[in-house]
């Protein structure tokens, strides 16, 4: 088999806080020994709710935030490994794109100037027409070239944040719950320029969702994390879950359809901090299936083609 | 009928956000209203609540008739009564409706306290029961805490009990799930449902999530740019949408076993207040839209309940 695009290995990332005059410093693991792999040209998912380390996750793989420990190899090359230089080269064929398009753009900077910024970042200009192709590929009229980004609508200024990871042709993106601040109406919509921009330029995306209804329908696999950890990777977007968290999820995903009601269960407990994780199973306290083992000793992800972190899988 | 909104119209300044709203709700019942960002919600929870002259507002035409007394035509002193008692409003910020600097308990307390006479220790009493109505674990614990000490899932709750603590008739609640994570909010979800059917309460829930919708409203109103597009039961509205805004707005949530490309979304925007479009304000994104379009639909009713405004409704059978 080849190469995977992306090679991440038990990536650790450990954040201090505190340490002031009052406050005690405290450490977390916000990444917990997370290995994946991203196929070329494939859509790779990933899911978790709040705080269970996805945005870490992204910034780690472009190396935009250097891991604790572990490695991530892009086309075969250790990133963790490369020159200042060496990364800047290969930086350019990685792009993100933000969850937030109210806060990620500039607002002093027109269009033009945000899309012309990753040129300069590599000590470039942009070539002629450059910007007018990038609008043009996002479906975006060229006159918007001149606007502020106050000046646009939420989606368009999504369009303006994907323009801009487009600006230096990369081969990967990594997008980072892209549409979370967006209307459905407009989520569906940049949902298929996303799938259109991968057809049409070959790309290879990790996207990352709270949403686990899209990201079924956009990805091909989907990787499921909980509190720093994965503790499942779906082989296919379709398949059935095996891990009671990726189930918990499944079954608060409310379809638009009142014939499918949901029957819920009450959820005991809290979600534990990420500063003072449990000894053994992180989903413990509110998993049903939870045993004296699950509470003794952490699952490790195990199984092959399906694998999943869970002493009881189903 | 504990709530009959008839014709509401809001106007704001020079501008009319809302147009000619009809709905009822009854005690029991979860009414849905649903929309994308800008078509009125927020505003019709504020009309519904008495609190447009907050923002500057007022209800310019129609009424809102609730309990036998029409509450657009009564005076602010005695709006009073009404809001936080019978009417409790719950949005999507916890933090706008906690004191920070004040114990969680002592924030519920306070509403049985002051709407229902109670004395401390009755409240108190009271407000454990509620947070553990609530699910709340170790609920006298959190009684003591301060709402920074407090996950958003639990704030949230906590605004929900200081919503109940008065025994309203009815809550509206504008968004309370939107800021959580989804297994919280489908807890939250799920315990509103319990407390409409055990209690009787009226419950409009507003939301831009149809999922939500389909999940626990017994029936739905949409709307859009300050007008009502469609409301009916939610089995037939799902089943067989009449307004191709509904019908767009079920489309953008992506379901089990989807066809990858079958997501495209709705093209265009909301038009904002000032540039609401002349006809039917849906026909600039309407792929139905014709001459006939160019003029305002009439609220046509429905022989399965309800009422459609738009000149082409659908007909065909949905997924
Ligand atoms: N104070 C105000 N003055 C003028 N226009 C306003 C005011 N508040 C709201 N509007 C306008 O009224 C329309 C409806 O607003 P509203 O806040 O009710 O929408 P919403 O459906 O609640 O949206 P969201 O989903 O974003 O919460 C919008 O076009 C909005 O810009
Ligand atoms: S290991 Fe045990 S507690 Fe953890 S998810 Fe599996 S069954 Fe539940
Ligand atoms: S009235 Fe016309 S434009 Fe409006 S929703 Fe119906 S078909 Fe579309
Ligand atoms: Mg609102």
């Amino acid at each position: 088999m080849a190469e995977p695009l992306i090679r991440a290995e038990a990536l650790e990332k450990r954040f201090q806080t505190g340490g002031g005059l009052l406050k005690k410093p405290r450490a977390m693991l916000a990444v917990r020994g997370v290995s994946l792999s991203v196929e070329r040209g494939e859509v790779a998912g990933v899911v978790g709710e709040s705080g269970c380390g996805k945005s870490t996750l992204a910034r780690l793989i472009l190396r935009l935030i250097e891991p604790t420990s572990g490695r991530i190899h892009f086309d075969g090359q250790d990133l963790t490994a490369l020159s200042n230089t060496d990364l800047r080269r290969q930086r350019r064929r990685m792009a993100m794109v933000f969850q937030d398009p109210y806060s990620s753009l500039d607002p002093r900077f027109t269009v033009a100037e945000v899309l012309a910024e990753p040129f300069r970042v590599q000590r470039e200009a942009p070539p002629a027409g450059r910007i007018a192709a990038l609008l043009d590929q996002v479906g975006l009229s060229a006159k918007m070239a001149d606007s502020f980004p106050h000046q646009l609508s939420g989606g368009q200024r999504q369009r303006v944040g994907i323009a801009r990871a487009l600006a230096q042709a990369p081969d990967f993106i990594v997008l980072d719950e892209p549409t979370a601040s967006l209307d459905v109406s407009i989520q569906a919509q940049i949902i298929a320029l996303l799938s259109e921009l991968r057809q049409r330029l070959g790309l290879t995306y990790l996207f990352i969702s709270h949403d686990l209804g899209l990201v079924r329908y956009f990805c091909d696999r989907v990787v499921v994390m909980y509190l720093g950890a994965v503790v499942e990777v779906l082989p296919r977007a379709d398949a059935a879950p095996r891990h009671p968290y990726t189930r918990t999820l499944m079954d608060s995903t409310f379809a638009p359809d009142p014939r499918q009601r949901k029957v819920l269960r009450a959820l005991e407990g809290e979600i534990p901090s990420a500063f003072d994780l449990p000894k053994g199973c992180a989903f413990a306290v509110r998993c049903p299936r939870a045993s004296d083992a699950c509470r003794a000793a952490r699952p490790v992800l195990e199984g092959g083609e399906h694998p999943v972190a869970c002493f009881h899988p189903f | 009928m504990l709530l009959s909104v008839e014709n509401l119209t809001v106007r704001i300044g020079k501008v009319e956000p809302l147009s000619g709203l009809s709905f009822t709700l009854d005690r029991g019942e979860i009414l849905g209203l649903v929309g994308e960002s800008g078509s009125g919600k927020s505003l019709t929870a504020m009309a519904v609540t008495g609190l447009l002259p907050l923002i500057g507002g007022r209800i310019s035409a129609g009424s809102v008739v609730f309990d036998g007394t029409d509450l657009a035509a009564l005076p602010e002193a005695r709006l009073r009564p009404y809001r936080g008692k019978r009417i409790a409003l719950v949005t999507q910020n916890p933090m706008t409706a906690l004191d920070p600097v004040q114990r969680v308990g002592d924030q519920v307390d306070i509403m049985a306290r002051l709407h229902l006479g109670m004395d401390a220790k009755a409240a108190r009493a009271r407000t454990v029961d509620l947070l553990n109505r609530l699910r709340i674990p170790e609920s006298r614990t959190v009684c003591d805490a301060y709402p920074h000490q407090l996950s958003g899932g639990m704030k949230q709750r906590i605004v929900i009990a200081m919503a109940l603590a008065a025994e309203p008739d009815l809550i509206v609640a504008d968004e309370p799930t939107t800021a959580l994570d989804v297994t919280v909010q489908a807890q939250i979800i799920h315990i509103l449902g319990e407390l409409v059917r055990e209690r009787g309460l009226a419950l409009m829930l507003i939301t831009h999530d149809m999922g939500v919708v389909a999940q626990v409203c017994d029936r739905v109103a949409v709307l859009y740019a300050g007008r009502l597009a469609e409301t009916r039961e939610a089995g037939p509205l799902f089943a067989r949408p009449r307004h191709p805004y509904t019908r767009a707005l079920i489309d953008c949530i992506p379901r089990e076993g989807m066809a990858p490309g079958s997501l495209t979304g709705i093209p265009g925007l909301v038009p904002s207040v000032a540039q609401y479009p002349a006809g039917c304000r849906f026909h600039p994104r309407c792929l139905h839209a014709d001459a006939a379009c160019q003029q305002v639909p009439e609220a046509r009713p429905q022989a399965d309940g309800g009422s459609v405004s738009c000149h082409h409704p659908m007909e065909a059978d949905h997924g």
